[in-house]
């Protein structure tokens, strides 16, 4: 028996060559990792500044739910992965950063750091992080590039059952809400559906195209831009606020019609 | 002046050769000078009647360009955001309506706020009936006439807003087919039978269309007829006052007086339909877009005069037995049957068998003509302010959606307080309903007894302030006075102990006891009254004089 032999043997042997397989492993990960993370691309584009100002606006105003390495905490998810697309969405909408939790962050206006240079230069920070959804370019949220007819197809499809036929929004379950489209930009809404804010569904690239998505937008923004050809829109509800006009304008008018009319008497001459 | 009396011979000589082949002369003799009391509310019945001319006006005019069909074509029409779609032939035609035809949009949207209108003051108007209780003897029978009407007019309204095929009346339509289909045993019959096979299959539009134009219209047209004829023979309740008694009629003949009023009322409605229907958008068919069985939208919710069903479904816990346990012996889907035919059942049935009860209760079979002032009944006007309250909640519910959207309520709570306030709300309905009655009825006592104040404060020598009461006016007081004791049943016990016959087993107990609570004077107008000789120096002739 060699000595070799008695080494491969040994009891410990089975773990030494473990613990090294593992080691390996672990090495060849971690060379591709390096050569694939994003912020080092980042910094060979010659982004680091969007990167870097992104990581203290961040460290500032947002790690405190999402955590110093945006990794998330008890009262904010993590942001890994959500992209560039989901910062400029929240952040844009007045949404994040956050005002006091609830059942549904609502919408409001921004604080005053809040511009479009550091919405992007957290979106590049996110960005970096763990990739995501990017911003879209212009030319994919063109309405005027859009099919509104088919898009409004899939718009009856796959938002009214929350965000209603004419976008006005509605209510969800839990004090949850789908809020109106009127307010919110091309964008915005291309941006809601690749990232899926709060309680609503992704519709990603293999769902919905982007160019399904630029119809949809197309047909959101025609609808919402559209003067009400019948009057007075009555918020584009529906019946309710039909039903309410029509008991407090329609009867309370004729009621008042009849008591003026059986007012007038006959002077007793 | 004495030419003016004379009939111009222009008129003389028709009228006379008329009269001579039709014989109508007699007829109008007798009729043109009907005498209609007044009242504000005796004019509700009439948005009805009135929006009902409308409705035939306009829906004609609709019927010339609307095309009952379920066939599919691309819509290539003048409306851009729905261009190279696919749709019925039916939407796409209410579609050119809206869009294309001159005035369309103006008819459709008059011809809906009509028909919101038409259930509306049909509503309003059987409200005032009851609380009046002028559904009394000898005018049941027109109580039930108006009760069929009333349902009637629910169906013409279903039948109606599902035609435009769009997606909102699809949503109904759906919700329809649930219903029928839920019925046990004959659910799936009567479903491919209002379908002609499975759901929404090709034929519902034209059947409904056929049913909405045609025949329900029809019977609408015949019962109102027999309503309005019922009302001119028996003639109009009045309201109880100066004069007034269960034998005659104080108002203003028909020709010309209420004539004119009716005219201008007709054109009072005319004008609030039009003047909606030119301001306000109604059923913006092109927002909903196409029905296709895959879509629904928030905010689906049916016109109001059903928007009682829906809460009702909205609200129902979601109740279904397998019947043995295992679904392939059938489904009793109770969160669907419940809600579709207790609420409305209850309340029709209810309304239709009301006088009928009150008669059974009260043994009243007397003739009314003269109205009861709603506190002058006050377990009526408590039973029906409690069935509004139950009504009310369902349709508060109804749109509950909406509700938690814009008030920021969680939807969640909406139900669970709604299921809890529709067995809540008409209990609290009743007791506040019923002491509201009753010190209304203490006021009139109040006024007959002290008299209203006249706004003139006395300083009496001991420098005591009182203020001057003067007796009610004559008509005031004979409004009042109009009260009349609800009938009892005679309960009383004969010197044996044995209660008169008919009270005698558990039902008749219920009613001796029912009739004893519903009936009797509450609030005597003259009863006794401790402080009288208080006020009596006041309202005497002397204190009097201070008023002039």
């Amino acid at each position: 028996m060699t000595r070799i032999t008695a080494w491969r043997r040994h009891p410990l042997a089975r773990y030494a060559v473990l613990i090294l397989a593992l080691a390996l492993v672990g090495m060849v990960y971690a060379a591709f990792v390096q050569v694939s993370k994003p912020a080092d691309a980042a910094l060979a584009s010659g982004k680091v500044d969007d990167v870097a100002k992104g990581k203290s606006l961040f460290d500032a105003h947002c790690s405190s739910c999402h955590g110093l390495n945006a990794e998330g905490t008890s009262t904010g998810p993590t942001l890994i992965g959500v992209g560039a697309a989901s910062v400029d969405f929240q952040m844009s909408t007045g949404r994040m950063p956050a005002g006091q939790p609830g059942a549904q962050v609502p919408s409001k206006p921004l604080p005053q750091w809040v511009d479009e240079e550091a919405i992007k230069n957290i979106g590049a920070y996110v960005q970096s992080l763990g990739g995501g959804p990017q911003v879209p370019g212009h030319e994919q949220v063109d309405a005027k590039l859009g099919d509104a007819g088919k898009g409004g197809e899939l718009f009856r499809a796959n938002c009214i059952q929350c965000h209603n036929w004419a976008g006005a929004g509605g209510a969800l379950t839990q004090g949850k809400y789908a809020p109106n489209l009127n307010n919110a930009s091309p964008t915005q809404i291309y941006e809601a559906m690749v990232t899926g804010p709060q309680a609503m569904p992704v519709f990603n690239d293999s769902t919905i195209t982007p160019e399904e998505k630029r119809n949809m937008i197309a047909y959101i923004t025609q609808v919402r831009e559209q003067k009400d050809p019948g009057g007075f829109g009555l918020g584009r509800i529906g019946p309710v606020t039909e039903g309410l006009v029509a008991w407090i304008v329609g009867i309370f008018a004729l009621v008042l019609a009849a008591i003026w009319i059986t007012a007038k008497k006959r002077q007793k001459s | 002046m004495s030419d003016l009396n004379e009939v111009p011979p222009g008129i003389a000589g028709p009228a006379n050769a008329l009269d001579a082949r039709l014989g109508g002369a007699n007829f109008f003799k007798r009729n043109l000078r009907k005498v209609f009391p007044d009242h504000w509310s005796f004019l509700l019945g009439e948005i009805a009647l009135y929006s009902f001319i409308i409705l035939l006006l306009t829906g004609t005019f609709l019927t010339f360009w609307f095309k009952p069909s379920m066939g599919e074509i691309e819509y290539a029409g003048s409306y851009a955001p729905l261009q190279g779609v696919m749709m019925s032939e039916a939407y796409a035609s209410s579609l050119e309506i809206s869009f294309d035809v001159r005035g369309g949009l103006l008819m459709r949207q008059m011809h809906h706020w009509a028909a919101l209108l038409f259930v509306a003051g049909m509503m309003v108007h059987m409200l005032r009936v009851f609380f009046t209780g002028a559904y009394r003897k000898p005018r049941e029978i027109n109580w039930i006439i108006g009760v069929l009407l009333l349902t009637l007019a629910l169906a013409e309204g279903l039948t109606g807003y599902s035609l435009p095929d769009d997606l909102l009346s699809g949503a109904g339509l759906r919700i329809t087919e649930g219903v029928a289909i839920s019925l046990p045993l004959v659910g799936t019959y009567v479903t491919f039978f209002l379908f002609g096979g499975e759901y929404p299959g090709t034929d519902v539009v034209s059947r409904f269309y056929s049913l909405h134009i045609l025949l329900i219209p029809g019977i609408l047209l015949a019962l109102i007829s027999a309503h309005m004829v019922l009302m001119w023979v028996q003639k109009h309740t009045q309201m109880p006052g100066k004069g007034r008694n269960n034998e005659n009629v104080v108002g203003a003949p028909f020709y010309p007086a209420f004539m004119a009023k009716a005219g201008a009322y007709f054109l009072f409605t005319l004008g609030v339909v039009a003047g909606l229907a030119t301001f306000t958008q109604i059923n913006p068919i092109w927002l909903f877009g196409p029905y296709t069985p895959a879509d629904i939208s928030a905010g689906s919710q049916p016109d109001w005069y059903m928007g009682f069903l829906e809460g009702a479904l909205r609200i129902m816990p979601a109740w279904e037995w397998n019947l043995f346990g295992t679904s392939h012996m059938g489904t009793l889907p109770l969160s669907v049957i419940i809600p579709a035919l207790a609420p409305l059942g209850l309340i029709m049935t209810g309304l239709a068998l009301y006088p009928f009860l009150e008669r059974w209760i009260t043994g009243d079979h007397r003739e009314h003509h003269i109205a009861e002032r709603p506190r002058n009944n006050p377990h009526r006007t408590a039973i029906g302010m409690s069935a509004i309250t139950f009504y009310g909640v369902f349709w508060l519910l109804g749109a509950n959606d909406e509700l938690s959207a814009f008030f920021h309520i969680n939807l969640n709570m909406t139900t669970y307080v709604g299921r809890v306030l529709v067995f809540v709300a008409p209990v609290l309905a009743y007791a506040i309903t019923y002491r509201i009655c009753l010190g209304l009825q203490r006021s009139d006592a109040a006024i007959l007894h002290h008299g209203v104040e006249s706004g003139v404060i006395k300083r009496l020598p001991h420098g005591e302030f009182i203020e001057v009461h003067t007796p009610p006016a004559e008509d005031i007081e004979a409004h009042i006075r109009g009260k009349e004791a609800v009938l009892t049943l005679p309960v009383a016990e004969d010197p044996a102990g044995i209660p008169p016959k008919g009270m005698r087993g558990p039902l008749g107990k219920l009613r001796a006891k029912m009739s004893k609570t519903y009936g009797g004077e509450k609030i005597p107008l003259d009863g006794d009254h401790a402080h009288d000789e208080e006020h009596a120096a006041v309202t005497s002739g002397e204190d009097k004089s201070l008023t002039h």
